[in-house]
């Protein structure tokens, strides 16, 4: 995609549309960051803020999709055009659910912000957040550079965000059991974890698209050995 | 998300086209080109063009004006002949019997290898008269054996429905798009093998050329087509294959679906979306 259409109203159409899939990635990863932020550091305000965002995510979603949906009906893209346009629509359907997942960790940092803190200031949460964080801003930065070997790479920490996520709902049960009245305050916590999970699984899907697009190749639903495989011919 | 979904493999064949995706080595091959150079005078116009043609199937030719696809779509019936300091070599073989060959009937190849071209030609005679020339030409005489002949070649043309009624008057009468639909019926009255159509819809409106488009999947069942076109989206729509040429090479043959999805070639990809080096 070095070169450049003949039409070049169409260049700067597929342009516009590239951009505006980054401000809302752009969007969605500051709000991940805030919201995790707010739910460690107990910030009521930071996690209001994150839930009265939300509505740009699902603006940029809706106009993004009207856009696509204009391009596809009075350009007919083909090749790696149209693997661009129809990997940008599924793109946004995942980075907006990234968007209701922060949303929803959100609130559950104004919940726990008027609960007791635990011992270890939710450092689970913390850790698992960075690196969840780490790898939307990888999955979108392949996307921005159309990068599949960054791609790969990025899609191969979801293993690595699942394991993680695993130990850290042990280590909840364990204090759930430990004393009855940390339930509630647990409970919030597992469904932030969740979340973090749910949106490492996004970022992966994000990953997996990008692979589609640059190689034409489907790589949904394989292993990540599958997927080396196919992307890259080893 | 976990490891099992992870590890669950999915049948592709399953997933790729409701399950008959098309592919060159499930197909009977009716048109082979080996090796064809043509040239006009000192000019190449064919560098050395290989290609199978699947038996009842739409093979369409893409590519720039100039790229030789008209010229490679003549040498099917060959038009070519018929142009002077026209120079040949390698060899098309129809049903592995190469046409080139000099003890081939060129009356009859043309009976086996039907064309339409772009600017509708019927003859200036009656619509019946039209899809009965090619009969009667072969001496076919009995008034029986014509009618059913013209009522079923106008059906195959999906013209029937509007002519039935004025089947003697004069074909020039009709639509641009009815001409078209009724120079198809000429072709496929005589029974080819083979239909090849030069951009049989780049004179027609948008309605007649989606008629003739329509026509073309319905033919496919009875005829191998071999398709000429500008229109890229209509390559995409009516064709099983897609052969992509530039100056006069054959730059990328396939499947339409793989080969307006993930072109293997960046030539192809640079012209079916429209860029340029």
């Amino acid at each position: 995609m070095d070169y450049k259409h003949i039409s070049q109203q169409f260049n700067e159409e597929l342009e516009d549309v590239k951009n505006k899939v980054l401000i809302m990635g752009g969007l969605v990863e500051t709000n991940v960051q805030n919201a995790i932020t707010a739910l460690v550091e107990g910030n009521i305000e930071l996690g209001e803020r994150v839930v009265k965002e939300d509505y740009k995510v699902n603006a940029l979603e809706v106009s993004i999709d009207e856009q696509c949906m204009q391009i596809i009906a009075r350009r007919q893209p083909t090749a790696s055009d149209l693997r661009l346009v129809m990997m940008i629509v599924k793109t946004i359907t995942d980075i907006e659910r990234i968007g209701d997942e922060a949303e929803k960790i959100a609130r559950m940092a104004i919940e726990l912000a008027d609960m007791e803190r635990p011992k270890n200031q939710y450092s689970e949460i913390q850790h698992l957040g960075d690196h969840v964080r780490k790898m939307l801003h990888d999955a979108l930065d392949a996307f921005a550079r159309t990068d599949v070997e960054a791609a790969l790479h990025c899609a191969a920490e979801d293993e690595k965000i699942d394991a993680e996520y695993e130990a850290a709902m042990r280590q909840m049960i364990t204090l759930m059991m430990e004393d009855t009245r940390n339930v509630k305050r647990v409970l919030n916590t597992i469904w932030s974890a969740r979340s973090l999970e749910r949106i490492g699984d996004h970022a992966k899907n994000v990953c997996e698209y990008v692979i589609y697009m640059v190689k034409g190749r489907d790589v949904r639903h394989t292993t990540i050995e599958q997927m080396q495989v196919e992307a890259l011919g080893k | 998300m976990s490891k099992e979904v992870l590890t669950h493999g999915i049948d592709r064949s399953i997933l790729s086209s409701g399950g008959q995706a098309m592919k060159l080595e499930n197909e009977d091959i009716c048109i082979n080109v080996n090796d064809l150079k043509l040239s006009y005078g000192e000019k190449e116009a064919l560098h050395g063009i290989n290609l199978p043609i699947p038996r009842k199937r739409v093979t369409a030719f893409i590519g720039p004006s100039g790229c030789g696809k008209s010229t490679l779509l003549r040498c099917f019936n060959r038009m070519n002949d018929l142009v002077d300091k026209v120079k040949i070599d390698g060899e098309i073989q129809i049903d592995g019997e190469n046409i080139y060959h000099p003890d081939i009937d060129v009356s009859a190849l043309r009976r086996r290898v039907g064309m339409v071209f772009q600017r509708p030609n019927p003859f200036p005679k009656s619509i019946y008269e039209n899809v009965a020339y090619g009969l009667r030409l072969q001496g076919i005489k009995q008034r029986h054996i014509l009618d059913e002949a013209v009522e079923q070649s106008l059906k195959g043309a999906a013209l029937w429905n509007e002519v039935k009624d004025r089947l003697h008057e004069s074909a020039l009468g009709l639509s641009g798009g009815q001409q078209q639909r009724l120079v198809i019926a000429r072709a496929i009255a005589i029974k080819p093998e083979v239909l090849l159509l030069d951009e049989p819809a780049s004179a027609l409106d948008p309605i007649s050329t989606l008629k003739i488009e329509e026509l073309i999947y319905e033919l496919k069942s009875e005829y191998t087509i071999v398709i000429v076109t500008h229109n890229m989206q209509q390559a995409a729509r009516v064709s099983d294959y897609t052969a992509f040429m530039y100056m006069g090479d054959l730059i990328e043959f396939g499947a339409t679906d793989s080969l307006f999805t993930n072109p293997t070639e960046k030539q192809t990809e640079d012209y079916i979306t429209g860029r340029y080096g």
